[in-house]
């Protein structure tokens, strides 16, 4: 299980890869890789937005983050998980966020990869300001992570 | 008693302030070290606190040297 805040832009699925040949033995120590990426967009409520900066709480935030993996290994049987989040100036088109989860069968990489990014999303201390045309605000909450189907 | 008090994010800016050393009589509360802090302004709703890297309740109660902190919703992801 590893947590990493990183102050420059990342390539998430290079991460994957990285973490997934130091973190097994074998390539076919594992059967399942859910992963999740979240990117920031160029647009949020209506406004063009030019970039973003999170917030975060040094401490706070790595003790909870290395929480949520450790509560979703208590969940379900899991062999590895990652979790990379951007900290600082974001510009659209740069992750933000990536979780990725190892499993031998793809029912618990599936359902704690979810866990893990929606307990993230609700918990995590961090906060995200955008920049826009004219002037900054404040996200001031995270919308929901159940889709409505069509 | 000694406390660290830290604010974020929007909190932080209209406060005007990030973080403080106050002192606060044994016993004191959560609640009790954001008025002395503020000097007694209003909590905005859906304030979030921690004290030493943990959330916590209002209602909690205070040790010499704890890392208190207070902040809005959080928005990561």
């Amino acid at each position: 299980m590893t947590v990493l805040l990183k102050e420059a832009p990342f390539a998430p699925y290079t991460e994957v890869q990285n973490f997934a040949h130091s973190a097994f033995t074998s390539a076919g120590a594992f059967g399942a890789t859910a992963t999740f990426v979240g990117t920031m967009r160029d647009y949020n409520e209506g406004d063009a937005v030019r970039s973003m900066t999170l917030e975060h709480y040094p401490g706070m935030t790595e003790r909870h983050l290395e929480g949520i993996c450790g509560e979703a290994r208590r969940r379900w049987t899991l062999l590895e998980a990652l979790v990379v989040h951007r900290v600082g100036e974001v510009r659209p088109g740069e992750p933000i966020v990536l979780v990725a989860v190892w499993s031998a069968h793809r029912a618990e990489a599936f359902e704690a990869c979810r866990f893990i990014m929606e307990d993230l999303k609700s918990k995590a201390p961090f906060w995200k300001k955008e920049t826009l045309a004219e002037g900054t605000r404040w996200v001031t909450q995270n919308t929901s992570g159940v889709a409505t189907p069509k | 008693m000694q406390v660290t008090i830290k604010l974020f994010a929007s909190l932080a800016e209209s406060v005007g302030w990030r973080e403080k050393v106050c002192t606060l009589s044994a016993g004191a509360t959560v609640a009790e070290g954001w008025a002395l802090a503020t000097g007694e302004a209003a909590l905005p709703p859906k304030v979030l606190c921690a004290v030493n890297l943990n959330y916590c309740a209002l209602a909690t109660v205070l040790n010499e040297a704890d890392e208190l902190a207070f902040f809005p919703p959080v928005t990561g992801g």
